[in-house]
């Protein structure tokens, strides 16, 4: 069958059979190999994506249901060479270990921050709390979104990188 | 089927799949593609299960498309809920939190954010899997399902709605197309569950709803366990509370009944004994809780 959406901005069109899932259609398909494919089972997250604005995961979901839909993936989340402050957030946090889970991590937070900019600790812990992280650097990843709340156009375009370098050195001595 | 460097993926066996445009159109495709056809919503049970070849639909008719199943209306003494209701817009709704404050008890500990942004109140009922906390909270609060089919629509109590573990009163030819829950006056419910970590199903949980009358007497009652192979409510447990003004020692005794009614499975999730435990310390705690908020709820 004909399955067309929009995957970061881009219109695609794909023949395709009606058993592929959403992840492997990204990832084989159209070779975005940034969504990772995990436990296969919907419970480890790492497959989250954006399917209009909203976290789903992609490995209980076949590319057939996208059809005419909205996909955002981790490629899409830096805009012109920019980087997402979600994704800013992670390095400035040390968000990240082995980056396994990362992408749909980055994903879930951007959904919540567009919901709520100003979340507290606890309603970032229940957002992430459908994704697993395997380096268990849960600390980290609810201070790499918090630092994206607090710095909403990134660092650069607030001309405040000093700042955020202020965080992580202090993270380092905590 | 393999992936990357000939890793095993799970992958449905092949199946036809197409798109209902509309309710009318869905049971015209159900008519079809006959027995081998199944209704997709969110897909989170049924795609799993397809995964394990646990199910294996020929047809899969999505019914995604259908902005008309999507609703939580208040109608008179009555909450509609369209059968593909997502379980974030259930635990969003201000009215299910105010009228059924049960709903939002259970979706908070159905599976995690991001699998209640796809699953949905239908799935969940007519999966009817036997750990299902929906189908309990149904079960408590009375609810009705409607039931469209070729002939119409009818309406069915959810007493006679789960035939048993993954069978319903849904025919194959039928679609549930929404589920009615009764606003009545001075009235409390809660749901509470054990996990073994977040998101899981029950170990056990329990759900119970009450109706006070206007001197405070218990005048409807309801009481659910979910997980331990109980079929509907406890009858004998609710018997204990009705026409009593709420007491302690009366939840204490309601929960040994409904501790004592059901049948729990020594299984990965835990012994017999413990289950049965569970089942009494959680019967006692929801109907504390469905008490204090029946007698904290608005008088009409």
């Amino acid at each position: 069958m004909q399955v067309s959406m929009t995957v970061n901005g881009d219109k695609v069109t794909r023949e395709i059979e009606p058993r592929v899932l959403l992840v492997h259609f990204i990832r084989e398909n159209l070779g975005l190999t940034g969504t990772h494919w995990g436990c296969d089972t919907s419970n480890c997250g790492t497959c989250v994506v954006l399917m209009d604005g909203q976290p789903v995961k992609s490995c209980t979901v076949l590319a057939a249901m996208a059809d005419g839909h909205d996909i955002r993936t981790v490629e899409g989340l830096a805009v012109g060479g920019t980087l997402d402050p979600v994704q800013q957030g992670f390095m400035e946090e040390h968000g990240l270990q082995c980056g396994f889970c990362t992408p749909g991590m980055m994903l879930t937070a951007r959904a919540l921050l567009d919901r709520n900019p100003h979340p507290d600790d606890a309603e970032i812990r229940q957002a992430i709390s459908g994704q697993i992280c395997r380096c268990t650097g849960y600390a980290t990843i609810v201070r790499s979104v918090q630092w994206a709340a607090a710095h909403p156009l990134g660092a650069q375009a607030e001309g405040d990188a000093a700042g955020a370098e202020e965080s992580t050195s202090e993270e380092v001595t905590a | 089927m393999s992936g990357p460097k000939g890793w095993t993926m799970q992958i449905p066996a092949p199946f036809d799949y197409e798109r209902a445009s509309d309710v009318a159109n869905a049971l015209t495709l159900l008519e079809r593609h006959g027995p081998e056809s199944r209704i997709i919503a969110g897909g989170h049970s049924l795609l799993p299960m397809m995964k394990l070849r646990l199910a294996r639909p020929e047809w899969l008719i999505d019914i995604n498309d259908l902005a008309e199943l999507e609703f939580i209306r208040r109608e008179g003494d009555q909450l509609r809920v369209g059968a593909l209701t997502r379980h974030t817009a259930l635990l969003e709704s201000a009215d299910v939190a105010e009228l059924f404050p049960i709903i939002r008890d259970a979706e908070q500990v159905i599976a995690d954010p991001v699998v209640r942004n796809r699953g949905t109140i239908g799935g969940s009922l007519c999966q009817a899997d036997p750990a299902e906390d929906l189908s309990t909270v149904c079960d408590v609060l009375r609810a009705q399902a409607v039931i469209r089919g070729p002939d119409g629509e009818r309406i069915v109590a959810m007493s006679d709605f789960h035939r048993g573990p993954y069978e319903t009163a849904v025919a194959q030819n039928e679609l549930l197309y929404e589920v009615r829950f009764t606003i009545r006056p001075r009235s409390g419910s809660a749901y509470e569950k054990v996990e073994r970590r977040v998101g899981d199903w029950a170990v056990v949980a329990a759900g119970a709803a009450v109706g006070l009358s206007a001197d405070g007497t218990v005048e409807e009652t309801a009481i659910g366990l979910t997980a331990v192979g109980l079929d509907g409510t406890v009858p004998e447990a609710e018997a204990v509370l009705r026409g009593q003004q709420p007491r302690e020692d009366l939840f204490v005794e309601a929960a040994r009944i409904a501790a004592a009614a059901c049948h729990p499975v020594d299984d990965q999730r835990g012994p017999v004994d413990y289950k049965r435990h569970l089942a009494d310390e959680l019967t006692r705690r929801v109907l504390r809780r469905a008490c204090a908020r029946a007698a904290g709820a608005k008088e009409g």
